[in-house]
């Protein structure tokens, strides 16, 4: 039997820009099991419901993670005015569709760039975040701010994107799409990165799904399972919608799936804004929420389902994130097993983690 | 399942049907054999009016296709509950979580981490209402 | 910056920072706004760094961590902390496992607030802290000199 060894990962790590603690049983180069150490970034943030009222929790549900800010501030919301049965005006829930994909574009285009420095390719990682510099460029015009930008209250949206500003938006995306295609180009065909993405990490459907994997992890397996197609919450019942899947199952995988989503993302930012309606930004909120709402939606990193509970005073009795991350850590630890030390990295980065959601 | 029910399934927020805490594991059995998956287990704390008594409300969710259906449990601060994680592997994360931020009694979770998986400083903090 | 003699070396941590401010920091390196233009490397060896960029609050469970990043870096060194979370506590400072800021642990020279903390102040902080290391590498320079001829002389 090959001599067995322990070799600690992170909490920090050069490719790794949030602290997570693995302890990796090896035997030679090849790992055997991988037992998780978290909690270096719980928070405890979901206690400060008894602090901080309804309407000024939307500040702290945004900070929960800082690269899916937007979704967690309208997935509370959203949560908040089902209980409440409050109508969001049609002009505010395309608004919101439209800032949620772009923080999808944002989010994907962030990840792709880690994945390349996490294979050295450095020069694909300055460029994807180049990209990306132009979607925080276009966050900035409309919200002004550029990744906690709180444009999210009870009841719809506090900020406009009036007519002259998303023609320019458009343009702006349209200019994109070429540089886009011939990066994603290199991500797909390059020799460099086939090598280290093919026949990596692989997770079959049946292992996807009784591990309860989210989002791409799970699309990239051949499930065709995307929770914006219900349509049932802010604008996607009135768009088209269909998930980007593949059947292979590997890392390769996973990185096509994310970025067919990023050209789906610019198409459903067409579509909402060629259907968005005049009206007003936001109904009037009155008293207090009463009752509990489980909320569904689908963050670029998979599903995540806000629960909240009110008794009818300003202060809520619970509110509790469950992020994608957090039900894509099993499935992670199977693809770890029987990989090779070197690959570790970026077996872990192709969940797309973010650990800041996980632990709250 | 009555008809109304059937369609609460597929409407925003689901379904959420009210258990006691000895159906739990069958239930759970039943509907990992029907192919749904698990979406998530979450726990709060509660005062009972009458008498200040404390309680826990558990939602167990499942997923299948599109549809979502959540089991309810109240369960008394001293009751004691079996882990559902011989049934569904996914769930250790969430029952450990459970145990140590809202003093859930479960038992033979698998694997135990112990009360260590955040490795927090304060006992329970989620487990005593104002 | 013309008396600039050394290019200094970033190390960046986070301890408990929710990412805004992490990926603020990781844009200053990247295209746009290019800090590596002051002569500043990002680098993941805490033995080889100047700067220590730190994001996110304090915690039983990092300050351990944090301590050893901070011993492990060789003087002269420079704590920049970059955020509100790192500089008080944040949004955050009432709940139950955040202790602080990170001068709760160790010293922090400069403090850079915003949440998140915009690249344009997180590049005002860290060309105020390359010149800070300026003057404690000639500070630590001098003592050396000081000490290697009162051992010289004995």
């Amino acid at each position: 039997m090959a001599k067995q060894s322990i070799v600690p990962f992170g909490p920090q790590h050069p490719v790794l820009p949030e602290p997570i603690h693995l302890d990796l049983v090896l035997e030679d180069e090849t790992v055997v099991k991988a037992v998780p150490s978290i909690g270096y970034v719980h928070r405890g943030l979901e206690r400060l419901v008894e602090k901080k009222d309804y309407q000024e929790f939307v500040y702290v549900a945004e900070r929960i993670c800082g690269i899916c800010s937007f979704m967690h501030g309208m997935g509370y919301c959203e949560a908040v005015e089902h209980v409440m049965r409050i109508d969001v005006p049609e002009r505010a829930k395309y608004l919101r569709t439209i800032w949620c994909e772009m923080s999808r574009l944002h989010s994907h285009l962030l990840w792709l760039g880690l994945l390349a420095d996490a294979f050295g390719f450095e020069s694909l990682f300055m460029q994807s975040w180049r990209m990306r510099e132009k979607i925080l460029d276009m966050f900035e015009i409309s919200t002004g701010g550029r990744v906690i930008f709180s444009v999210n209250r009870i009841g719809g949206v506090l900020k406009d994107i009036p007519p002259d500003m998303m023609r320019d938006f458009l343009s702006r995306l349209s200019d994109m799409e070429k540089d886009l295609r011939r990066l994603t180009q290199t991500f797909l065909t390059d020799y460099t990165v086939n090598t280290r993405l093919r026949d990596v990490g692989f997770l079959t459907k049946e292992d996807a799904i009784s591990l309860g994997a989210v989002g791409p992890m799970l699309r990239a397996s051949g499930v065709a399972y995307d929770l914006r197609t219900t349509g049932n919450y802010a604008a996607y019942g009135n768009l088209d919608v269909q998930p980007v899947t593949s059947n292979i199952g590997d890392s390769y995988a996973r990185c096509q799936v994310r970025i067919g989503e990023l050209f789906q993302s610019m198409d459903l930012i067409r579509q909402a804004a060629g259907k968005i309606p005049e009206g007003p930004l936001a109904a009037p909120v009155k008293g207090n929420p009463n009752g509990e709402f489980f909320m569904r939606c689908e963050q670029p990193r998979g599903e995540a389902i806000y629960y909240v509970r009110a008794n009818g005073t300003k202060f809520l009795d619970r509110m509790r994130v469950r992020t994608p991350t957090f039900a894509n850590i099993p499935a992670m630890l199977q693809t770890l097993k029987g990989s090779q030390l070197a690959d570790v990295p970026l077996l872990i980065l192709t969940i797309d983690p973010c650990i800041s959601c996980t632990e709250r | 399942m009555t008809e109304n029910e059937r369609n609460a399934l597929t409407a925003p927020g689901g379904l959420i049907e009210t258990l006691p805490p000895v159906e739990l594991l069958p239930r759970v059995i039943e509907k990992r054999i029907a192919g749904w998956r698990l979406c998530q287990i979450c726990a709060v704390t509660l005062k009972q009016p009458e008498n200040g008594g404390v309680y826990y409300e558990l939602s167990y969710s499942f997923a299948r296709e599109y549809e979502l259906h959540t089991f309810r449990l109240v369960l008394p601060q001293e009751e004691e509950i079996p882990s559902i994680s011989q049934v569904y592997d996914c769930a250790f994360l969430y029952e450990n979580e459970m145990r140590e931020l809202f003093g859930v009694r479960i038992q033979h979770i698998a694997p135990d981490m112990q009360d260590k998986l955040y490795r927090i400083d304060t006992q329970t903090p989620f487990g005593r209402r104002k | 910056m013309a008396k600039l003699k050394r290019s200094p070396w970033l190390l960046h941590y986070d301890g408990s920072s929710c990412n805004g401010c992490d990926i603020e920091v990781l844009a200053c390196l990247t295209p746009v706004y290019d800090i590596e233009r002051f002569g500043a490397v990002n680098t993941g060896n805490p033995l080889h760094a100047d700067i220590l960029l730190i994001t996110g609050g304090i915690n039983s469970q990092n300050q351990a961590v944090v301590q050893q990043i901070y011993s492990q870096m060789p003087a002269p060194k420079v704590v920049v902390a970059v955020g509100a979370c790192a500089c008080t506590g944040g949004i955050f400072k009432e709940c139950y496992n955040i202790r602080g800021g990170v001068d709760t642990t160790i010293p922090v020279d400069i403090y850079v607030p915003g949440c998140a903390a915009r690249p344009e102040s997180i590049i005002d902080g860290v060309v105020q802290a390359v010149e800070l290391f300026q003057k404690k590498h000639e500070e630590f320079m001098r003592r050396h000199r000081e000490e290697k001829h009162h051992h010289d002389g004995k």
